[in-house]
């Protein structure tokens, strides 16, 4: 039987946009599909707001971007993909240019670029404080205009079929009807972001739920790194909406209680009025999180009913400079904390915004299983290693997302029908889904307060600093919380966009990829970027300078393995900031 | 500050009803929580077969549009505390049909979307390699309102004209087509021009304005609409007083 | 949505309220749209107004006599008061409205819609104001 699309794409944001165009455009013969639980410009890509890394100044140089890169991970990054990345990242974002992203402007008319914490040069393209916002409209409205990508809008995939040792499809949900269908493909690309919904304070749109690595997992592909989960220094204490960047960018200094500049006893150079590259507030997110914690446990942050926090000051940049280059920054502020940073003092406290880790892929995007792709922050190539650069990861969706159409283009090119196995293991899937999702109506665990204690035992224990114990009881919790979830009870039996019945399929995907990331991190017996033990405070590089891969056994444990990491031209070194190197 | 609300949300479960009605949750109402809280406290804890979309909870996505008290509003920027003591009423929004609870079905603006050609079109395309197409701040202020839109479909709602005819092609696709034809990059006014001049395109618009008071975003799409009207009238005026040499020099908006 | 898994296009259980005649009346801002556009039958009025004075002037002092008459009766005096009223507020939307129709370039830079305002409101001030000397000299 042959296979209904040539690409299907999962998940509809920055990279499965751009993988769409370039199948589009490698063959406009090929039937591409992009499908996606969300309409594509709901994709969490949309509230990404500081800008995206490409050398394009005159003073810049690839490699300079390859050491910012290669520095700020910690050295666990593939030095050959972190190469193909910085060389084709520019060039990427000069195409989203020529497909109409407004990206910001010299008076020259030329793109306009932007210091960011960690890169030693100006080099990040930006559009306002909303680049995710125009980038995903900009790749969105693109993908509009051609007639061989078709979209499935408010599907929810629950499992890629693989048979013949290759991928053949996925089985989906329309959630507008509840009707389950057997989509085949001759190859599939996973596109569908991280999954910091595991975590009760978060950047993440409530989307974020780890669906395509649990999806991966379940077949067989391995996950990688996926103890390395990044914090944003500064988002809103509640929300967990996201101050950007650019706000220490621009010049924001971050203070504690008392009105200190308290980064500067923390090893990232000393105070100074104007913005200075990789130090003070501009330094790398994971330090500046990790000093949170410190000053918190020294008792000098601010106590508020939703947490401990520290305060951003952007007091000093003036009314003009905040409404020209932070606007959002500003509204942000006000419409959902009541606080006008251009008079007031703004509550900051770390939130988990990116996951390094993901499904595993090479330098083309390609996963270990034959016709499987992945890009964007679903995926780890890795080119963020132990820490993510920020302004990294737009890029990353751009050039991966790419790398992985014209990959399964050409997969799909030379692939044969679909197997008889593929679609019955469809139908099998159509009646789990039946029995476990159908009729829970005598249930006793309520989805939300699962969830809730999976991001409590997250935050606790395999959050900014870990040990040994309390990541040895997250993996206990965690397998508890699995065997809980079989007896999850959904109100819900209608079958016209049941969201319960989601939020229960979502909440699976969730706590299999947090038993991943607390068995990965419990077996890494360092600290290295943005995994810290205090057991183990210091960066072994002869024991673990390689990747962790966890693969999912048939009793549903987690298997770690480990894989080395490609070296090319930077050897591991120090990482510093602050000393004006 | 009351510590709860009443919040009366639409329901409608089209296999065990026919009509929508209404049922009271009581919520609590702390200063930060916005009305998505209340329902987000309600599905949690109360009624788990309560069905809307919601995702980003910071007026990016556009996921969150429902009708408050009789206005359209995206429920993650709309605080509980405004409509204290209560009770607040929660629709779906306006001008859609409803498929479940609060959940709309967005297809036409998808389609309409679609429609007005929203990318650039240029006869020629720059390689990458010669770098970017120079565009001035000033030249990015011309269309950059326009660009901001989330489609989040208030605009829709609040439109008398899409109420009453459904085949409007209504104000964010019409502000989003403004948007590409205001862009210096951009060559395809010429293209979009038919589907906008028509019946049910900009002239279907009366100028009512709400689609411009209810943006969250302040695209000002009745703005948008009004210049384009202009621009459509003296293209036609044009086309009657210099008919020759006119088709190579292509409608480009005031 | 092109063709495969056949989305569907309509569903038969999906609600579409009827918007009402009367929707008009339930926001202060849907009235006040509805009488600026009634007040174009205002307008309409005036001119055959106008109309009638020039009928009257033509056929001379007895039918002008007349349409003076006619216009002291008290009905005829409201309604015109009324128009009046109507016409102000037709003058006085259309200028609102103007600077988000109008975008008007000096060299690169735009002009604010607050002084397309003034230059509309400024230039019906001064026309009105020549009328006025000339009619009151």
């Amino acid at each position: 039987m042959k296979p209904q699309h040539d690409v299907l794409i999962v998940g509809g944001g920055g990279a499965g946009l751009r993988a769409a165009i370039a199948v589009a455009e490698a063959d406009p013969k090929l039937k591409t599909a992009v499908i996606s639980k969300v309409y594509p410009m709901r994709s969490h890509t949309v509230s990404a707001e500081g800008g995206a890394a490409g050398v394009i100044a005159k003073d810049d140089s690839l490699e300079e971007h390859f050491y910012d890169t290669v520095s700020g991970g910690d050295w666990l990054c593939d030095q050959d993909a972190v190469e193909a990345f910085v060389r084709e990242a520019p060039q990427e974002l000069m195409r989203l240019e020529h497909w109409g992203c407004p990206w910001s402007r010299e008076p020259d008319g030329k793109v306009a670029v932007r210091p960011f914490g960690g890169m030693k040069r100006k080099r990040t393209w930006f559009a306002a404080d909303k680049t995710g916002f125009h980038m995903l409209h900009a790749l969105f409205q693109t993908t509009l205009k051609y007639p061989s990508i078709e979209r499935y809008d408010e599907w929810f995939v629950t499992k890629l079929l693989v048979d013949d040792g290759r991928v053949q499809g996925v089985v989906a949900i329309e959630i507008m009807t509840g009707r389950i269908e057997t989509i085949t493909a001759k190859s599939v690309i996973l596109c569908t972001g991280g999954c910091g919904r595991v975590f009760p304070f978060t950047t993440n749109a409530a989307i974020k739920t780890g669906d395509g690595m649990a999806l991966a997992y379940h077949a067989g592909a391995p996950l990688k790194d996926m103890e390395f989960i990044q914090y944003h220094p500064t988002g809103l204490p509640f929300t967990g909406i996201l101050i950007t960047e650019a706000a220490r960018s621009e010049g924001g200094y971050l203070v504690n209680k008392d009105g200190y500049r308290y980064l500067q006893d923390y090893d990232l150079g000393k105070p100074e009025a104007t913005p200075v590259f990789r130090a003070m507030e501009l330094g790398p997110r994971d330090r500046l999180s990790q000093a949170f914690v410190k000053e918190m446990q020294k008792g000098r942050t601010v106590d508020t009913p939703y947490g401990q926090v520290v305060h951003l000051d952007l007091r000093h940049l003036g009314e003009k400079v905040i409404d020209t280059k932070l606007p959002f920054v500003r509204e942000l502020c006000q419409k959902y904390q009541n606080v006008d940073p251009v008079k007031e003092l703004i509550p900051v406290r770390p939130v988990i915004h990116y996951m390094m880790g993901g499904v595993s892929t090479d330098v083309n995007a390609a996963t270990p299983i034959a016709g499987l792709y992945a890009a964007g922050e679903v995926a780890c190539v890795s080119i963020n290693g132990a820490n993510r650069l920020g302004s990294n990861s737009l890029p990353e969706l751009l050039v991966f997302g790419a790398r992985a159409g014209r990959a399964a283009a050409e997969f799909a090119r030379s692939t044969s029908d679909t197997t008889p196995a593929a679609i019955a293991q469809g139908k099998a899937e159509h009646t789990r889904l039946a029995k476990d999702f159908g009729g829970k109506r005598s249930g006793r665990e309520r989805i939300a307060t699962l969830r809730e204690e999976m991001q409590k035992t997250m935050e606790h224990s395999a959050g900014i600093y870990r040990t040994r114990d309390s990541l040895a009881k997250a993996v206990t919790t965690l397998r508890d919380l699995q065997l809980r979830f079989a007896n999850v009870v959904i109100e819900d039996q209608s079958n016209t966009f049941n969201t319960e019945r989601l939020a229960a399929l979502e909440l699976s995907c969730m706590l299999d990829v947090a038993e991943s990331m607390a068995n990965a991190a419990l077996l890494r017996e360092e600290s290295r970027g943005a995994h810290q033990r205090t057991d183990f405070p210091k960066r072994d590089d002869t024991k673990f300078l390689k990747h962790t891969m966890v693969y999912r056994q048939s009793d549903g444990s987690c298997r770690v393995e480990y894989a080395p990491v490609t070296i090319t031209t930077l050897p591991p070194g120090e990482r510093v900031y602050g000393k004006g190197s | 500050m009351a510590d709860r609300i009443t919040m009366q949300v639409s329901r409608y479960r089209p296999e065990i009803e026919s009509d929508a009605q209404f049922e009271e949750f009581e919520v609590p109402c702390p200063k930060d929580w916005v009305v998505l809280d209340g329902l987000n406290y309600v599905k949690d804890q109360v009624d788990g077969t309560l069905s809307y979309r919601w995702s980003c909870r910071m007026g990016v996505c556009g996921s969150c549009g429902m009708m408050v008290n009789g206005e359209p509003k995206l429920t993650c920027a709309t605080f509980l505390s405004d409509y204290a003591p209560g009770p607040v009423k929660v629709e779906p929004l306006r001008n859609f049909p409803v498929v479940r609870d609060l959940v709309v079905e967005i297809g036409d603006f998808m389609r309409k979307l679609v429609s007005v050609k929203p990318w650039i079109i240029r006869k020629e395309e720059k390689p990458i390699s010669q770098g970017e197409y120079l565009q001035t701040p000033d030249e990015l202020d011309e269309y950059k309102q326009y660009s901001m839109c989330i489609n989040c479909m208030l605009c829709y709602s609040a439109c008398p004209v899409y109420g009453l005819d459904p085949g409007f092609i209504g104000p964010a696709a019409i502000a989003l087509a403004q948007r590409y034809n205001l862009d210096s990059r951009d060559e395809g006014a010429a293209e979009r021009q038919e589907i906008l001049s028509q019946h049910e395109g900009i002239w279907g618009c009366t100028f009512v304005g709400e689609c411009t008071e209810v943006c969250p975003k302040h695209v000002d799409p009745a703005g948008a609409i009004q210049r384009y009207k202009l621009t459509a009238a003296t293209d036609y005026m044009k086309s009657f007083i210099l008919p020759r040499g006119r088709k190579a020099d292509e409608a480009k908006p005031v | 949505m092109t063709g495969s898994p056949i989305y569907r296009e309509h569903h038969p259980k999906w609600l579409r309220p009827r918007m009402s005649t009367w929707w008009w009346l339930e926001k202060w801002a849907f009235v006040k749209f509805i009488l600026r556009e009634l007040s174009s039958v205002f307008v309409a009025w005036f001119v055959v107004y106008l109309l009638l004075l020039f009928r009257a002037v033509r056929d001379g002092d007895g039918a002008y006599q007349n349409f003076l008459a006619f216009s002291a009766n008290p009905i005829v005096l409201t309604v015109n008061v009324v128009t009046l009223f109507f016409v102000v507020f037709h003058a006085l939307t259309w200028f609102a409205l103007a600077p988000r129709a109008m975008v008007v370039h000096i060299g690169k830079k735009k002009v604010p819609p607050f002084l397309i305002g003034v230059g509309n409101y400024g230039g019906w001030i001064m026309v009105s104001a020549g009328i006025f000397w000339f009619l009151l000299r």
